[in-house]
């Protein structure tokens, strides 16, 4: 299943929002890969870019106000960054597929179920008319849709938030993309509906060789799904290794830290939840050293004054953790 | 902890009734149908379950934000559904509240100070400002703050204001409605911890309603499982998630993933089947039978019937469910 093939090689990535005249850069010089049948994780707080991430990888940054600085995104050793937008189009779906948070609104109110899924088959698989019928009704079973003959003709309103999420998956993978980016397909769903859809998820990788990114904030699903993890920042990668190494062995405080403040059910409640002290700081006031610096339970003085340089350093083998908080745990 | 009851729960009904057109029947909605919960002065009582479960519309009837069709909400041994008018009020006062979003339940255009003052004034207190300032310390932070708007905070800084808002009134009940689900992990444990300090300080009881059974049972000492507008199983908190004996509780348990890649490739597990029926037309019977893994032929023709049974000390199971795994 793991194959080392790159099949998804980001390098360098940096993604600005203009945000009152001045640009505040939300992705900062991010690298990960992605092999075949790989599910990947993506972890971090709200506002640590890991979305504008996602939408980078798809080139649907907001431009203006975001704009993709600088990096490179190689799919299958091309390029995506120097890709024409008539070129994007035919990765989007084709290449890479996407699905995102909510799924109430993510599906067009006004067009049946059958509509939404046929109109992609149509456009993209020269399909006629009644071959993408038969195979939307394919798609919805595959995502485990009961009476999907019947579904078809159903609007988004009349089905639940883990039906319409089955929906979305059986969108994004109806062109049979190497790649499915999940931006927090769960988020919104409750914890048992939440286990049928990544369930499913993971079934399809399985059996259809996609690969996924997975992005979430909660560790939790990681464990259970993913093969590699990357912690994300306030905007840097600051830590990437197997799930094992980033659950059994992480190096970062921050890492750390978040892996010990999940209330957990195998745990004894009694004890005081440790936390990180403070938040996360906001980017555009952000100067310069070490992004952690405020938060770090061990600066040096060279961190607090803002001299100290990141980068990610390989500790073993395939593990990455940025060398300015390697010793501050 | 004391055995004072601060709140008992009897057989609280709340209908919702929607209003029917021309075309369509008027349909009654059973948001909370029979509940019964006790809290003691100091303790936790946490209700888990799925959107639609009902939860939420507890927490709205006693806080007298929804009318209840029947049953007694009693607050220190009154019953708030027979009281009116000046007395109402002022059982009220005792019964603080902090939401979910941090961001909505902000008035965004008043000022701190006068945000949390609001409910002193209300009752009429005056000269409010130290009070202020030690409310801003009580949760945590700078009360040199209080001049400023809540845009200018984060989420969890927010909920923090929220608390502050809860607790002026010195209140013997708060109820928390999923009151860390929109903030980030590394913030969520700061407000849990803070919200058991202030219960250590201030002896309050909580009623805490959230969908993360982690979180739940982080903080309660009782928890209750809502399915459909019933609570299926209630028992202690270490009970409940060491003991489950509800198919429903069982799956919502094992349904989420700890963050411990060695327990989860261990972890056999099939997720349940479905969607939780609407409660406008819920099934006949046993709720439960439609999602249920082992229903009888009685509980698939609907003639099976609900209610909670003690099954040992203080642990509570519907018995249509008791032995259904």
């Amino acid at each position: 299943m793991k194959s080392k093939y790159k099949l998804l090689d980001v390098k360098n990535l940096r993604t600005a929002f203009n945000v009152e005249g001045k640009d505040v850069t939300v992705v900062n010089d991010i690298s990960f890969n992605l092999s075949p049948g790989e599910i990947v994780g993506l972890v971090g707080e709200s506002g640590c870019g890991k979305s504008v991430t996602a939408l980078s990888l798809m080139g649907l940054v907001p431009d203006p106000p975001g704009k993709i600085l600088g990096g490179e995104i190689f799919l299958e050793g091309k390029d995506l960054l120097k890709f024409s937008e008539s070129d994007m189009e035919k990765v989007r779906g084709k290449e890479m597929g996407m699905i995102f948070q909510e799924p109430m609104t993510s599906l067009n109110p006004v067009l049946t179920i059958g509509k939404q899924i046929t109109e992609i088959l149509e456009l993209h698989q020269d399909m006629s008319s009644k071959e993408a019928i038969n195979e939307a009704i394919e798609l919805l079973k595959l995502v485990g849709l009961t009476d999907p003959e019947l579904r078809i003709n159903d609007y988004p309103h009349k089905l639940s938030g883990g039906q319409r999420q089955r929906i979305m998956i059986a969108i994004a993978l109806s062109c049979k993309p190497k790649i499915l980016i999940a931006d927090e397909p769960t988020t919104a769903l409750d914890v048992t509906i939440q286990a049928q859809i990544l369930e499913l998820i993971q079934k399809l990788s399985n059996e259809l060789g996609t690969s996924v990114i997975l992005i979430t904030h909660n560790l939790g699903i990681l464990a259970r799904y993913a093969h590699k993890i990357n912690v994300m920042y306030a905007g840097h990668l600051i830590e990437s290794g197997t799930t094992d190494q980033i659950f059994y062995n992480p190096k970062h405080p921050y890492t750390a830290g978040l892996l010990n403040s999940v209330p957990r059910l195998d745990l004894d409640p009694n004890i005081e939840l440790p936390t990180i002290k403070g938040e996360v700081p906001n980017l555009a006031e952000f100067n310069e050293g070490c992004i952690f610096k405020a938060r770090c339970p061990n600066p040096t003085n060279d961190c607090k004054d803002g001299k100290s340089e990141m980068g990610l350093i390989e500790v073993e083998p395939g593990h990455l953790v940025d060398k300015c908080c390697i010793n501050c745990k | 902890m004391s055995n004072k009851k601060i709140l008992e729960i009897k057989n609280l009904k709340v209908f919702y009734e929607s209003s029917g057109s021309f075309f369509t029947r008027k349909n009654i909605v059973k948001a909370v149908n029979g509940l019964n919960i006790d809290i003691n002065q100091g303790e936790t009582f946490g209700l888990v379950g799925e959107s639609g479960s009902g939860k939420s519309t507890v927490a709205r009837a006693i806080l007298n934000l929804v009318k209840s069709n029947s049953g007694e909400i009693n607050l220190e041994e009154e019953n708030l559904l027979k009281l009116k008018g000046s007395k109402l009020r002022s059982k009220q006062k005792q019964i603080g509240a902090i939401f979910q979003d941090p961001y909505s339940s902000l008035n965004p255009r008043m000022k701190i100070k006068d945000i949390i003052a609001e409910p002193l004034r209300v009752q009429g207190k005056k000269n409010v400002e130290e009070d202020v300032k030690n409310l801003l310390k009580m949760v945590g932070l700078d009360n040199r703050m209080d001049n400023r708007f809540p845009h200018e905070f984060s989420g969890g800084q927010r909920q923090r204001i929220g608390i502050a808002r809860a607790i002026s009134t010195n209140p013997k009940l708060i109820i928390c409605d999923e009151p860390v689900s929109a903030l980030d992990v590394s913030v969520q444990a700061q407000i849990l911890n803070l919200l058991k300090d202030l219960q250590k300080k201030l002896n309050i009881s909580y009623l805490f309603i959230a969908h993360d059974l982690s979180v739940v049972k982080y903080l309660s000492l009782k928890v209750g499982v809502m399915y459909l507008g019933k609570i299926i199983e209630m028992a202690n908190s270490e009970t409940i998630f060491s003991n489950p004996m509800h198919p429903y509780t069982k799956i919502l348990i094992n349904s989420i993933p700890v963050p411990d890649p060695k327990i989860e490739r261990k972890k056999k597990f099939v997720p349940i089947k479905g969607d939780i029926p609407s409660a406008s037309n819920p099934p006949s019977g046993c709720v439960f039978r439609t999602r249920c893994p082992n229903p009888t032929s009685d509980c698939k023709d609907g003639k099976s019937e609900m209610g909670l049974i003690e099954i040992e000390p203080d642990h509570w199971v519907d018995k249509c469910c008791v032995n259904c795994k």
